[in-house]
């Protein structure tokens, strides 16, 4: 009795999810190797540099994507969570994107 | 290994005890953790962008395609993302009282952190033996901020895992509180995927 609500206090809470087994976690980590080796491999052919950014800041933002969302359990703890992580790191995005235009526009 | 592997395998399912939880039903520490996180994101964000703003801007060398050692860094980069792996699996084989496992994979990720810092101190003692310092030029000191920042943090973490590990010796760290080492994973996670950000914007697009 006294361990069956023990477990009961351990039971997931609102919002949560059953977090991936760690052979998931294994296929996660092959699945970001292959990608990593891309990235790289593509930097190194010379035909492929034309369509260097769009390649690598695609390849980028799906591993940055999957740690996020496997690795850090945004995809099963509560919404919550990602908009507390997503919407300052697209704050960022955007004073980027906005000094880069500011700083491009003054050379220009 | 493979031992610690099997005995994390299994559906791991969403434990803690011993929190302060809030109104939304979550714990109070994860989601302050998780503001933290979200400042973090606006401070690597403002370094990175001063970074790409005064890239190609330096009129004395050394720059970038000259110094930057990409076999290298992706070593560097491959050792941080196999240590989110082993963090996880800490992570899981915690919620599944497998303590020597959490012990294991905790250490493996301590240990993988100190070759990330290892590599990075290698990396900036060669720049600076090849005449790039903090103040040579734009690229010296927006690189050196940037990284030596990411640098800092990564070791940080590590001080955080292997203050767990040992704190898992005497009791301190069990399966009831799984949440002090979830929320260190999310740390080790963040300075993981900033890295992924630099590796792409700093060394490969150049």
């Amino acid at each position: 009795m006294s361990e069956h609500a023990h477990h009961d206090a351990h039971a997931p809470h609102a919002g949560e999810h059953a977090h991936p087994t760690a052979r998931k976690y294994i296929a996660i980590a092959i699945i970001l190797t292959i990608i990593t080796v891309i990235e790289v491999a593509v930097f190194y052919v010379s035909s492929l540099h034309a369509f260097l950014p769009p390649i690598l800041l695609t390849l980028s933002a799906i591993k940055f994507g999957v740690v996020a969302g496997y690795y850090m359990h945004l995809r099963f703890d509560p919404k919550m969570y990602s908009w507390v992580f997503y919407v300052p790191m697209a704050f960022a995005l955007a004073i980027t994107l906005a000094l880069l235009w500011l700083t491009a526009a003054q050379r220009g | 290994m493979s031992e610690a592997i099997a005995a994390t395998a299994g559906s791991v399912p969403v434990v803690h005890d011993d929190h302060h939880y809030t109104s939304t039903g979550q714990s109070s520490r994860k989601i302050l953790f998780w503001t933290f996180i979200g400042s973090e994101c606006m401070l690597f964000g403002s370094l990175i962008a001063t970074y790409l703003v005064y890239r190609g801007k330096d009129k004395i060398g050394p720059h970038p395609s000259e110094i930057l050692n990409i076999p290298l860094t992706s070593v560097s980069a491959f050792v941080l993302l196999m240590s989110s792996l082993t963090m996880v699996l800490a992570l899981a084989a915690i919620q599944k009282r497998n303590m020597n496992g959490a012990r294991l994979w905790l250490a493996a990720t301590a240990t993988l952190g100190m070759m990330f810092v290892s590599f990075q101190i290698y990396e900036f003692s060669h720049f600076v033996h090849e005449g790039l310092t903090l103040s040579t030029n734009l690229f010296g000191s927006t690189f050196f901020v940037l990284t030596g920042f990411h640098g800092a943090h990564v070791t940080v973490g590590v001080i955080w895992l292997w203050t767990l590990f040992f704190l898992t010796f005497t009791g301190r760290i069990g399966p009831k509180n799984d949440l002090d080492v979830e929320i260190c994973g999310l740390y080790w996670h963040f300075v993981d995927v900033v890295w992924v950000a630099i590796f792409t914007l700093i060394y490969l697009l150049r």
